[in-house]
């Protein structure tokens, strides 16, 4: 199979920004763990007091956290939940129940501070240089001597050192921009997320680029994996467990994130909430993290003199694949849910053995990765230039400062911040369309997908789901000649700003049309997007090809199919 | 209430037009008023006569010919300008804008946003893409983003005859919203809150379409039973056109639709509803234009709304017909043969 070659001197290597990990801001806040977490417990329940001011509603928050947390305890434990769950939750409730029959003054608010500080500790991060150190020298140690054996096919190469995960993975875009808005302020990094690989890669990109461990919110059920566990805690990973929906972790978790902002920790988090189950490009973010960003800015604005205020910058970014390991698995959820109005609930269900054969199969055959940066913003949406200021659509510059100011003055609205939340989010999907790289396995998928539905202009998404394959066939020059026209498409659309693609795209028809088949999908057992015998366009698998096509879903290109 | 407390700061009117003026007056009742006017005469008039339209100005309100000085004076500025100046005058405010100012617009018109070269005529039909409520032509044009917009039954006339009435401020943004009341609100004047600024934007401009087949039916001498009808009908075309162009129904059956539109359509007061009387009675488009005062806004949105319902396949029978009135010289009576002949009877079908 072939290599995609993409331009060489993208691949470049970025010395770190900040000599020495005793300055990185992800350090400090785990020098000081302890007040930390005091700091975010103490914060979490003024601001919960502030808006259940009377004993009785906090009372029945509590009963609803309680209830909720033994209903999970009882249904949905993992192997990370700590032992003596079962008996703290059991002693909450006993203790509520006995404060409905004798009300004590200020009981209430005491059990509430047991919850908080026990969320803000199972949240909190440790990040530990020592551990940092040794987890980067062995990711990078073992990623290239897999690569090595691997492209030269034979045990020797094992210890030569010609490949690096530079030549895998592409990052492009506004690379420097990102160096120097993390000098410059706190970055708040947002990618797409369509794989679990999502956050290794991720970290290993952060480092390549010469920028200090970002602070990162996991899912708790990637620390199920011992080895997962100890990499993510030295990279300086804190803990976010989706199956805990209540109101004081809420709290406490956005707390935390806003917090180590305010504190110029750069952050990163996932604003879609969880893996793409569609394969589509994140369209409805989650406001409640990203909400943060928000009021950290206000809160630094509102604590500092205008001069000395370190502004945050959002980072959109895109992880672009020809293949996802986990698609069948998504796009059945995703097609259940939509079908059926059916309830899936977040599960765990990747131990390492299929992680790390998956790890194994991505760097020894050849699927390449790339990874786009985008413009920075500032918390409201705005362009930044390379000195972090923010501009309007003229060039001109704009205070982000303006934006919180009431009557002369910083002041706290948080309804006005939950629509500029909206705003930040939907230009954070506009980018994320923007930096989008198509691949030419992305546009296979997609042209095949959307001729089939062209040709059977009866049937909804799911009776065309459930045509048998076999009797699917485009004829090539059919294929070829749609091919063409939405890549023509594509390049108009990326010469107004509005996508962008790899490099490989351009070219030759027949070869780039070829690449794109050898590429989309390729280690799922049933293809998505093969030739036949007869040289025609055949699938093996709709729902794949419905989930890699998604990936070029919203531009609005099926309309010249 | 004379002994109210006027609010602390001063406030900005752009547009000392008809409504405008208005604005202006009933702002004043509250707060200080610097009104942004076009040319020195009409400045002149002002400040000798105190006098505009017929209606006396407030003490409060303090008339003047820069922009830029409202701005510089004002956190909140209320537009009211017609929608074919209002990109215009956009552009030169947004130099004097900051991300702190709260815009309040009283426009009930569209604008399009369309590639070099193209016209509106060129297109044979719009996509929400190209066509620019007020507010989003405020958001493309300036750094401001607390935007909000007046609507409501709100004939200048009236108001400036202290007669009771009501209007809508809409916004997502609560802070706007509240400012608006604040500021509008007197013992004749009630000022009602709604979230969905789109929603009551396109409310007030659609209405403008029913207002000119209203005032043609009274031109062709038809009573009530007509006028019902049309208003009953009008009121679902809107809810439909305002849907297809991103609106919530809610918003077209409070204050700013239904009660808007039923004030229009009854008004020969109003200029769209005059459009329509004066084109009943046999006159071509072009003479009633030239010789009214002020812009009536239905004219155009006539021509955006039905190239609209083109493009999302929209049912629109007032306004498609309406479209070859104005437009490719149908004339009244034939289009009302037309509409009363169509074989729909379905009443209401927007609500589940």
């Amino acid at each position: 199979m072939e290599i995609l070659e993409e331009k060489k001197n993208k691949n470049k290597e970025y010395k770190p920004i900040l000599d020495g990990i005793p300055d990185w801001p992800v350090y400090q806040l785990s020098k000081n763990r302890k007040e930390f977490i005091e700091e975010v417990s103490a914060k979490t329940i003024e601001h919960i007091l502030k808006t259940r001011p009377s004993p009785k509603h906090l009372r029945d928050d509590l009963e609803a956290t309680v209830y909720r947390e033994q209903n999970r305890i009882k249904r949905n434990r993992w192997r990370v939940d700590p032992a003596d769950e079962r008996k703290f939750w059991s002693g909450i409730k006993s203790e509520l129940t006995d404060l409905n029959a004798h009300p004590v003054e200020g009981k209430e608010v005491e059990l509430l501070k047991r919850i908080i500080t026990r969320y803000a500790n199972e949240i909190a991060g440790n990040f530990k240089p020592s551990s940092y150190r040794f987890a980067r020298r062995i990711i990078t140690f073992w990623f290239r001597r897999l690569l090595n054996s691997a492209r030269a096919k034979k045990f020797g190469a094992f210890f030569r050192s010609k490949y690096t995960l530079r030549d895998k993975i592409h990052v492009v875009g506004k690379v420097k921009l990102l160096r120097n808005l993390a000098r410059k302020g706190t970055v708040v990094m947002v990618p797409t997320h369509f794989s679990n690989l999502d956050s290794i890669l991720i970290g290993w990109v952060i480092h390549s680029l010469g920028l200090p461990a970002f602070i990162y919110g996991a899912g708790l059920n990637l620390f199920n994996i011992k080895i997962f566990a100890y990499f993510m805690n030295s990279l300086g990973a804190y803990k976010v467990d989706r199956r805990k929906k209540n109101l004081p972790y809420l709290e406490t978790l956005k707390m935390y994130s806003s917090l180590a902002m305010e504190k110029g920790a750069h952050s990163l988090f996932f604003p879609g909430g969880t893996r793409s189950r569609s394969g589509m490009i994140e369209k409805n973010l989650k406001l409640g993290l990203l909400s943060t960003s928000v009021e950290a800015q206000r809160n630094l604005y509102l604590n500092n003199p205008p001069e000395q205020v370190r502004k945050i910058f959002i980072v959109p970014v895109t992880i672009n694949y020809h293949f996802v390991l986990e698609a069948p698995e998504l796009v059945i959820e995703h097609l259940q849910a939509k079908g059926q109005d059916r309830y899936f609930h977040e599960e765990d269900n990747y131990g390492s053995f299929p992680l790390l054969k998956f790890l194994f199969k991505f760097f020894t055959k050849g699927s390449n990765i790339s990874v786009s940066i985008g413009r920075g913003l500032d918390v409201i949406g705005n362009y930044v230039d390379d000195e972090g200021n923010s501009k309007d659509s003229n060039g001109n510059p704009i205070n982000t400062r303006d934006y919180f100011i009431s009557n002369g003055q910083v002041s706290i609205d948080t309804q006005r911040e939950a629509e500029y939340t909206r705003m930040v989010a939907s230009r954070i999907v506009q980018e994320y369309h923007r930096i989008n790289r198509v691949f030419a396995s992305h546009l296979v998928a997609f042209v095949a997908f959307e001729i089939w539905l062209k040709q059977h202009p009866k049937l909804d998404l799911f009776g065309l789901l459930r045509l048998p394959e076999e009797e699917l066939e485009i004829p090539y020059e059919e294929f070829r000649a749609t091919f063409k026209r939405v890549r023509k498409e594509i390049y108009r659309l990326k010469s107004v700003g509005k996508i962008n693609h790899a490099t490989h795209l351009k070219g030759n028809t027949d070869l780039v049309i070829g690449r794109g088949i050898d590429n989309v999908g390729i280690f799922h057992l049933r293809r998505p997007v093969l030739k036949s015998k007869q040289g025609g366009i055949i699938t093996q698998d709709l729902n794949l090809l419905y989930y890699y096509h998604n990936r070029l879903a919203g531009y609005g290109l099926e309309k010249i199919i | 209430m004379a002994s109210r407390k006027l609010f602390e700061k001063r406030v900005g009117v752009i547009g000392a037009g008809n409504f405008g003026t208005c604005i202006a007056n009933i702002l004043g009742e509250n707060c200080q008023v610097i009104m942004h006017v076009r040319d020195k005469e009409t400045l002149k008039t002002i400040l000798e006569t105190r006098m505009h339209y017929g209606q006396a100005m407030n003490a409060n309100v303090t008339p003047t010919l820069s922009l830029e000085e409202v701005a510089r004076e004002c956190e909140i500025i209320f537009p009211i300008v017609p929608s074919v100046h209002f990109r215009t005058m956009m552009k030169e405010l947004s130099p004097f804008l900051k991300p702190y100012h709260i815009l309040i617009h009283g426009t009930k018109g569209l604008d399009l946003n369309l590639p070099k070269g193209k016209t509106i005529d060129t297109e044979a039909t719009l996509s929400r893409e190209v066509v620019r409520t007020m507010s989003e032509v405020i958001k493309e044009e300036s750094v401001v983003v607390r935007v909000g917009c007046l609507a409501g039954p709100n004939l200048s006339k009236e108001l400036a005859q202290r007669q009771p009435g009501a209007t809508v401020v809409a916004s997502p943004f609560n802070e706007v919203i509240q400012l608006g009341k604040r500021l509008l609100r007197n013992d004749r004047f009630n000022v009602y809150e709604n979230p969905d600024l789109i929603g009551v934007e396109l409310a007030g401009v659609i209405k403008n379409i029913i207002a000119i087949a209203s005032g043609a039916l009274s031109g062709l001498g038809y009573g009530e039973n007509a006028k019902g009808l049309l208003v009953s009908r009008g009121a679902v075309e809107m809810v439909y056109l305002g849907r297809a162009l991103g609106g919530n129904t809610k918003a077209f059956l409070g204050v700013a639709g239904i009660g808007d539109l039923v004030t229009t359509c009854n008004s020969p007061m109003s200029r769209n509803f005059t459009v329509g009387y004066r084109l009943a009675k046999g006159e071509k488009l072009n003479d009633i234009l030239q010789d009214m005062e002020e812009v009536a806004e239905g004219v155009n949105t006539v021509k955006i709304a039905k190239k609209c319902a083109d493009f999302y396949n929209v049912r629109a029978l007032i306004t498609q017909t309406l479209y070859r009135v104005l437009f490719e010289n149908l004339t009244v009576p034939e289009a009302l043969n037309y509409l009363m002949r169509y074989p729909l009877n379905v009443d209401i079908d927007f609500i589940a």
